[in-house]
């Protein structure tokens, strides 16, 4: 695999180190830095990932409603066409941290934001009275729609490529955020040398090895892989209702922090969750230890 | 649990429950009572600490196991529904998942003192045997709870892990199909799976109740290894030891939150987010952190029989401990040369983990340069070698020899008595007559 894959990893251990033993893990940290430093393997390589902002990021960090709605657009106008996202239904988008969540509907089901969103989109159902397979425009309970009926019909007008559903993608890739960014926003035109097949595209962030599509310098085989997915955000490819302007890295921005939300919606909560429970550990370890204190004061040990 | 009983009824009640089933004095002589050493230091905590981990993943997974579906096609989705759709799901699953890790975080240092002070020596052999049997019984645990998920990772563990067997020569097929209940891993191998990772805990919860029995026949073994001599050196457990394991709980609970709220996923694997498919092999197979080591000394040796055997030998030598050391002083306090054997020993099993996490052929040290541009030289492989054999000589040549020809310290006569040579002799003890007052 690549550096960018690696590194995550030495810095795991190292921490486990530091944690079991501080001593050692000094040495270890110096002997895992020498040891990782040459640790290549060229062919398999890909660019280091992009470094991007996000209002998420860190302890304290938020999802920026509006960014989550204009992603959704971005989704829903773009993605969504080859995209599935079957982990979630029309009533996610307006639930607490959600899109389009609105204090006045605590339950998402009655947000009419999420019924409006949902009725625009017809979705596969039974008759009741024939049996017959017929579409019904969704309600907020309906999971989002796929776009294809099965998997080898994707595979059939993708080249063979199955476009991966987006529920959890954010958490499925080595690199979160900011490799589905990266990823999106870092198609350049393949290398002179560079054997790209019909259908296939060059991108130098997504893991592969191209040494046999190359055929320039064998020390050179450039970074990255051939994706069965074209570079789809232009400039102004979705029109933003509150005129943001949709640049590509606009539009990438908002898309990737859409799907961080809906693969992990919870995020904000549990990191506000976790900072009152830090406070409360804090303030009962200090309690504890000076009980600790008080009651071993007369033991001499 | 054993000696003496201190423990008098007090109410009505609790006297005629005395004489049918004495399980309040039980509880009083075991955890309020009982004689420990004074001198136990924060490394000792770690037994609180475990019981504390023992507790919280039998909670969570209960409530878990209610919303789990345990089938091929289901249970990556009935994991995400519980982390989406169950009340607060995503807090007891982050609990779960992080809580295996915290736990062998915890029995790693817990082991590590027990080598270190010597705890394994006579006569707690039988507290140290069921030691490793806990530990046992937590890696399959925890590998049968890794699969649940059925994520890639899972999927390609369980399938590399059982595969293991297949190298027993004749009936090693035979075992893996058995294990597998089929030719390959699928919903018969999750659905055993599930069954046996709700089962052994609570064997683990059994073993624990002998582990502490065998604990409290003896006494805690103490930092300078000597033997309890005399009252003075013990203090009652409560509210001594109950007061220090729980602030040093309350600590390992910081760390423990940090991960859960803060980087929920640090510890695993984004490729078990991708739901398995038998299919697709991913580019690189790794354990979780805690099998490194062990993962690394299989793949250390190239021939899968001997792989597996050097493997499950590295587990096995815990058991055999008690009798490879031969040395009459307890603690390494009092043995320097060994000190420094044991610290290598901890860094070894360190790098030997981080050779885990490498690929088999990534260079370590580099000696040259491939015509691709590739870096030549030793890889992980080769590097790890003579790590797994040091992890050998500790227990087959180090403990039992350097016993027999080391020169060491001499250990205090009692427990008491490095405490007083300090010179800050005031009030020896407060505590027994402290302890008697309140009854």
């Amino acid at each position: 695999m690549s550096i960018a894959y690696k590194a995550p990893q030495k810095a795991q251990v190292a921490g486990l180190g530091s944690m079991f033993r501080v001593k050692t893990a000094a040495v270890v940290a110096a002997v895992a830095a020498l040891a990782l430093g040459p640790a290549v393997a060229s062919a398999t390589e890909t660019l280091p990932l992009k470094d991007v902002h996000w209002s998420f990021e860190g302890p304290f960090g938020k999802f920026d409603q509006a960014s989550l709605q204009r992603g959704y657009k971005v989704y829903a106008e773009i993605c969504s066409a080859c995209h599935s996202m079957n982990l979630l239904s029309y009533r996610n988008l307006a639930q607490k941290d959600g899109p389009f969540y609105n204090p006045k509907y605590p339950n998402p089901n009655d947000s009419p934001y999420a019924k409006a969103i949902a009725a625009d989109i017809k979705v596969p159902d039974i008759d009741p009275d024939t049996g017959d397979p017929t579409t019904r425009p969704a309600i907020p309970a309906d999971h989002f729609k796929n776009p294809w009926a099965n998997e080898a019909a994707a595979r059939a007008s993708n080249g063979g490529a199955l476009p991966p559903d987006l529920s959890v993608i954010t958490k499925a890739r080595e690199g979160g955020p900011a490799y589905v960014y990266s990823l999106i926003t870092g198609y350049i035109d393949p290398p002179p040398g560079l054997t790209v097949p019909d259908g296939k595209y060059y991108n130098p962030y997504f893991p592969g090895n191209l040494a046999s599509a190359w055929s320039g310098p064998i020390n050179k085989v450039p970074p990255g892989g051939l994706i069965g997915m074209p570079f789809q955000l232009y400039p102004d490819r979705v029109t933003f209702d509150d005129g943001t302007k949709a640049t590509t890295e606009q539009e990438a921005h908002d898309v990737v922090a859409f799907l961080t939300w809906a693969s992990d919606p919870k995020q904000t909560e549990r990191k506000q969750m976790g900072f009152a429970v830090m406070i409360y550990l804090l303030i009962f370890a200090v309690l504890v230890y000076l009980s600790y204190r008080r009651i071993w004061r007369n033991i001499d040990h | 649990m054993s000696g003496h009983s201190n423990y008098v009824p007090k109410t009505a009640i609790e006297r005629w429950l005395d004489v049918r089933l004495p399980i309040v004095r039980l509880a009083y002589d075991s955890a309020i009572d009982y004689p420990t050493p004074k001198n136990l230091n924060y490394w000792w905590t770690f037994g609180g600490i475990l019981a504390f981990c023992l507790v919280t993943q039998i909670l969570t997974g209960v409530v878990l196991a209610m919303h789990y579906v345990p089938n091929a096609d289901l249970a990556f989705n009935s994991v995400e529904h519980i982390m989406r759709d169950v009340n607060y799901g995503w807090l007891i699953r982050y609990i779960h998942a992080n809580g295996a890790s915290m736990f062998f975080l915890a029995v790693y240092i817990h082991i590590a003192r027990g080598l270190y002070y010597g705890s394994y020596k006579a006569p707690r052999e039988v507290l140290w045997l069921l030691g490793c049997v806990i530990y046992l019984l937590m890696m399959a645990t925890a590998f049968m709870g890794y699969v649940l998920p059925w994520g890639q990772m899972s999927y390609y563990g369980a399938v590399v892990i059982t595969s293991l067997f297949g190298a027993i020569p004749y009936v090693g097929n035979a075992i893996t199909t058995w294990l597998w209940g089929g030719f390959a891993v699928g919903n018969d191998t999750l659905n055993r799976f599930f069954s046996l990772h709700y089962l052994l805990p609570f064997m683990i919860a059994g073993v624990v109740g002998l582990h502490v029995w065998a604990l409290h026949v003896p006494g805690n073994n103490n930092p300078t290894g000597v033997n309890v001599k005399s009252k003075a050196d013990t203090v009652p457990f409560h509210p001594y030891y109950t007061v220090k394991d729980g602030f040093a709980i309350i600590v390992f609970m910081i760390l423990f939150a940090y991960f859960v709220f803060y980087a929920p996923n640090a510890l695993a694997h984004s490729e078990n987010y991708i739901p398995a498919n038998p299919l697709a092999t991913p580019a690189k197979i790794v354990p979780e952190w805690y099998f490194l080591p062990f993962y690394a000394m299989l793949r250390a040796v190239p021939n899968k029989l001997l792989g597996v055997l050097t493997m499950f030998g590295a587990i096995a030598l815990l058991f055999a401990v008690p009798w490879l050391d031969t040395s009459k002083v307890r603690s390494l306090r009092y043995r320097p040369a060994m000190r420094w054997f044991f610290f290598a020993f901890i860094l070894v099993t360190l790098t030997l983990g981080w050779c885990g996490s490498k690929e088999p052929n990534d260079v370590v040290i580099r000696l040259g340069t491939a015509p691709n541009g590739d870096p030549t030289g030793i890889n992980v492989t080769l590097f790890s070698q003579p790590l797994a054999v040091f992890y050998y000589a500790y227990f087959l040549v180090v403990l039992p020899l350097l016993g027999l020809t080391e020169k060491t310290l001499t250990p205090p006569e009692t427990i008491s008595t490095p405490v007083l040579s300090r010179g800050s002799v005031a009030m020896p003890v407060g505590a027994p007559a402290q302890a008697e007052k309140r009854g």
